[in-house]
């Protein structure tokens, strides 16, 4: 049966608790969400899949209140109703248990799960005593038995969700969303959450499952709705569908085609790294770098990419590894010294990490190149005006003066002064994270250009991206990393997207990842 | 107009001239050229302690102990003057320099390698600082008569009509020109306090710029040192107590941000000028030094309020062209 078409006659009798009807949501330049749907039911699991930047977060966001949709309807109960506050949206029963749990490292473990309701004695003042008591029980439904008057910080992540969800018990909440919960949990931990999700069924109420993991969602989820860029592809039951079909829906599109990837003769090797491992993040990363090649780096958010990227420049050291530039060993023991070797980093949190706000356009372009503009100690402004306007001209940046505040560029503009930044020092690897995250789609096309250019002009370039689409129009070669291990290498001819997704969700089948 | 507002530097020159003119309608003299260099020549320490304050508060740090620091090299330099009358005064300012700047590594030492909160780090070293003081002289106070007369005459001696005090100031004011405009140091203070997270990834070394702001606060609060005790002709343990405040006050007038990365050398200038002519015109219009304290208080919060008003309508301004594109 095709899913698409798919008609749920089960739960189309039973009530959702809460339904979202006809939801978009636009931001400057991106269109988050188009006219989607979602119900969720009483009692009944419901897994919401997508890549990222499908849109899930978005939809979150609308459900607990802190967006705004720009059209369509929330309706709890059959009553037509808007979130206005997050604080609405929880008095409505909505609670959201994030991947990082949002409680109070400082307060105790009552009082997260009571606070802003805690019961109170005749005076007015809060009732210990019953609070205590009170969390106990709570902390017993959710399956804990520590003690409610410990310190948050003292638990482990998985104990913090079960303070979350006894929370969520406390303010009585009909629907319950789980935003990647397994995240930072072991085995045994996921299976008592997967035991929590049972009890919290069986009291009816309606639970939102978010995951990239397959086997999860199999696992737990009751019916399932797949989004793709802001658009709701397919619902239905769990039972109905195989994984393939999931993985269909939430990549099925044509790709290639609009990316200006230029055919570029491969060089020598650049960059090699061998045996790079962390005792945490990462370990056994080997790969070989080319001349002119770009290197696509995918897997799901958290995987370790970035991670081990800010360890290849000097940000955090590595147990072990080598690292040869050029054939020659390099020890890289700060990003100065990677800078000074040729290998710059363009992070991905443009905000946080890539922009200095408050600073000229051009200061911001010739921070890592003060040593070539400057003579005996001095800048010399005029030649920093001269390479900040060769490379943002060469960007095609808009903007009024070099002069001005990067701040009040757009993102798109911000990102090409950071990338600028990075070109300006003439590297010989340019590693590129989420070079295209949050931008608008004209500045996309211009960011994808210029790479290609970049590449043709004998650059080596490591793009890390989590869209499939970007990573199959921009790479000769994809590494996929799962949990801080490389799960797959691909070269061009061989990728599909399926190879990816299977590759990074840990998808056990036929068509694994070769080694390259 | 709205945009000459938005120039803070601009804005303080217009608010200073305000003040005058408005102290000038009661007390004429009081604008006259040579009463206007003598509350220059008065307010010129605090313009030199301003400037190494700028630079500490630009990367997103803060220099509590610069009153004490002053205090421990002015005492330093006293007592050089008074066990070793011939010693050269030029030698005894290196000295009381070195000394600050020893005592500015100290406090960057410990905000760098150990990683403690910068409030935390300069007001512990602000007591020790101060009860150094003690332990060296007992309490005792070094007096006039017992320093020698070039130690005194150095920054009252008139060159081109102007008092040694103010030249130095004007030439501390020229070098931090240069170092906070001209030199990779000085970009990487505005970097550093800007977005530190993005400073780490353009090879700045965050810990070591802060350092180095340290060393220059107090090099300059140890200059300082000399200065205010051979102008007053006195030191012991309490000189300058409190004065921490007013230089701080003086950059968050000139709208240097608290927050780090945004001011200019300009500002400090002109933050510590407003505060010294406030401090000079209030006695002549009689008003006792109580409320003398609540007007400069005053003066700082909506100092503070304008500015924090300046960078919020900045905040929209960006949002509403990021909607147009």
């Amino acid at each position: 049966m095709d899913p698409l078409l798919l008609q749920d006659t089960t739960t189309s009798r039973m009530k959702p608790a809460i339904a979202l009807e006809g939801i978009s949501k636009s931001f400057p330049g991106v269109r988050a969400l188009s006219d989607v749907s979602l119900a969720l039911y009483p009692g009944s699991v419901t897994a919401l899949v997508g890549e990222n930047g499908a849109g899930k977060s978005t939809l979150v966001k609308i459900l607990t209140g802190i967006y705004q949709p720009d059209a369509g309807a929330i309706r709890l109960a059959d009553r037509e109703t808007t979130f206005p506050t997050a604080l609405a949206a929880s008095r409505a029963g909505v609670t959201a248990i994030h991947q990082e749990t949002v409680l109070f490292d400082e307060l105790s473990v009552a009082e997260n799960i009571f606070l802003g309701h805690a019961p109170r004695n005749r005076f007015g003042l809060i009732d210990w005593k019953k609070l205590n008591a009170d969390a106990k029980t709570l902390l017993n439904r959710a399956g804990a038995d520590f003690d409610p008057t410990i310190r948050l910080r003292d638990l482990g992540i998985a104990k913090k969700h079960l303070v979350a969800i006894a929370r969520a018990l406390s303010v009585d909440a009909r629907v319950v969303i789980m935003d990647e919960p397994t995240a930072a949990l072991s085995h045994k931990e996921i299976h008592e959450l997967y035991a929590l999700i049972e009890r919290l069924k069986a009291n009816g109420k309606a639970i939102l499952f978010i995951s990239h993991k397959f086997d999860e969602i199999f696992r737990i989820a009751d019916r399932y709705t797949v989004f793709r860029d802001g658009a709701m592809i397919g619902e239905g039951l769990i039972a109905d569908v195989s994984q393939d079909d999931l993985v269909r829906m939430m990549v099925g599109r044509a790709v290639g085609s609009v990316y200006p990837k230029k055919e570029v003769a491969i060089g020598q090797p650049v960059l090699t790294v061998s045996g790079y491992r962390h005792p945490t993040e990462f370990e056994d990363i080997n790969f070989e770098l080319r001349r002119g090649e770009i290197l696509g780096f995918y897997g799901l958010v958290g995987a370790g990419r970035s991670e081990f990227m800010q360890s290849l420049i000097g940000i955090t050291r590595p147990s072990a590894g080598a690292v040869k530039l050029d054939g020659e060993v390099l020890v890289i023991r700060s990003p100065a010294e990677a800078i000074r070797a040729g290998i710059v980093y363009v992070p991905e949190e443009r905000g946080r990490q890539g922009a200095i706000i408050g600073m000229p356009i051009f200061q911001n372009i010739t921070l890592p190149s003060l040593s070539q503009t400057s003579r005996s100690g001095f800048l010399r402004l005029a030649q920093e005006f001269a390479l900040a306007r060769e490379y943002t001209s060469r960007l095609d940046l808009r903007a009024a003066s070099l002069d001005q505040d990067v701040g009040t560029l757009s993102g798109g503009n911000q990102q090409k002064v950071v990338i600028a930044k990075w070109l300006a020092t003439r590297p010989k690897v340019i590693i590129l994270d989420e070079p295209t995250k949050g931008i608008d789609i004209g500045s996309k096309a211009a960011v994808h250009a210029f790479m290609s250019e970049l590449a043709a002009q004998g650059l080596s370039v490591i793009m890390v991206s989590s869209e499939i689409p970007e990573i199959m129009g921009m790479s000769d070669r994809v590494i996929v990393m799962r949990e801080g291990r490389v799960a797959g290498r691909f070269e061009r001819s061989e990728l599909t997207a399926e190879k990816l997704v299977r590759a990074a969700a840990g998808i056990e089948t036929q068509a694994g990842g070769g080694a390259a | 107009m709205a945009k000459l507002l938005k120039n803070r530097e601009l804005l303080l020159v217009v608010a200073i001239a305000v003040l005058l003119a408005i102290i000038a309608l009661r007390f004429p003299a009081f604008v006259a050229p040579s009463n206007l260099a003598r509350v220059y020549n008065d307010t010129s320490i605090l313009v030199i302690l301003a400037l190494g304050q700028m630079a500490v508060i630009l990367t997103r740090c803060i220099d509590l102990s610069m009153a004490a620091n002053l205090a421990l090299c002015g005492m330093v330099a006293a007592m050089l003057n008074n066990f070793f009358p011939g010693l050269p005064i030029p030698l005894i300012i290196f000295a009381a320099m070195a000394l600050g700047g020893f005592l500015g590594a100290i406090n960057g030492t410990l905000v760098w390698k150990l990683n403690i909160p910068p409030i935390v780090v300069t007001l512990g070293t602000l007591t020790i600082y101060r009860g150094l003081i003690f332990v060296l002289t007992n309490g005792k106070w070094i007096n006039a008569h017992e320093m020698s007369d070039p130690f005194k005459a150095l920054p009252r001696l008139v060159v081109a009509g102007m008092p040694v005090l103010s030249w130095l100031s004007f030439l501390m004011i020229a070098l931090m020109f240069l170092v906070i405009g001209r030199t990779p140091l000085g970009r990487a203070f505005y970097a550093v306090g800007g977005n530190p997270h993005a400073a780490v990834y353009t090879g700045i070394d965050v810990g070591r710029t802060r350092f180095f702001a340290y060393c220059l606060s107090g090099t300059l609060a140890g200059l300082s040192g000399y200065l205010w005790v051979s102008r007053y002709a006195v030191a012991y343990v309490d000189i300058a107590a409190g004065f921490e405040l007013d230089i701080i006050a003086a950059c968050v007038i000139g709208g240097i941000s608290i927050a780090g990365g945004i001011g200019s050398v300009a500002g400090a200038v002109l933050g510590a000028l407003f505060l010294g002519v406030i401090k000079n015109a209030l006695p002549v219009i009689d008003i006792s030094p109580f409320a003398q304290l609540a007007i400069s208080g005053t003066v700082i919060i909506i100092a503070v309020a304008v500015n924090a008003r300046a960078e919020r309508r900045k905040g929209r301004v960006i949002l509403k062209k990021a909607e147009a594109v």
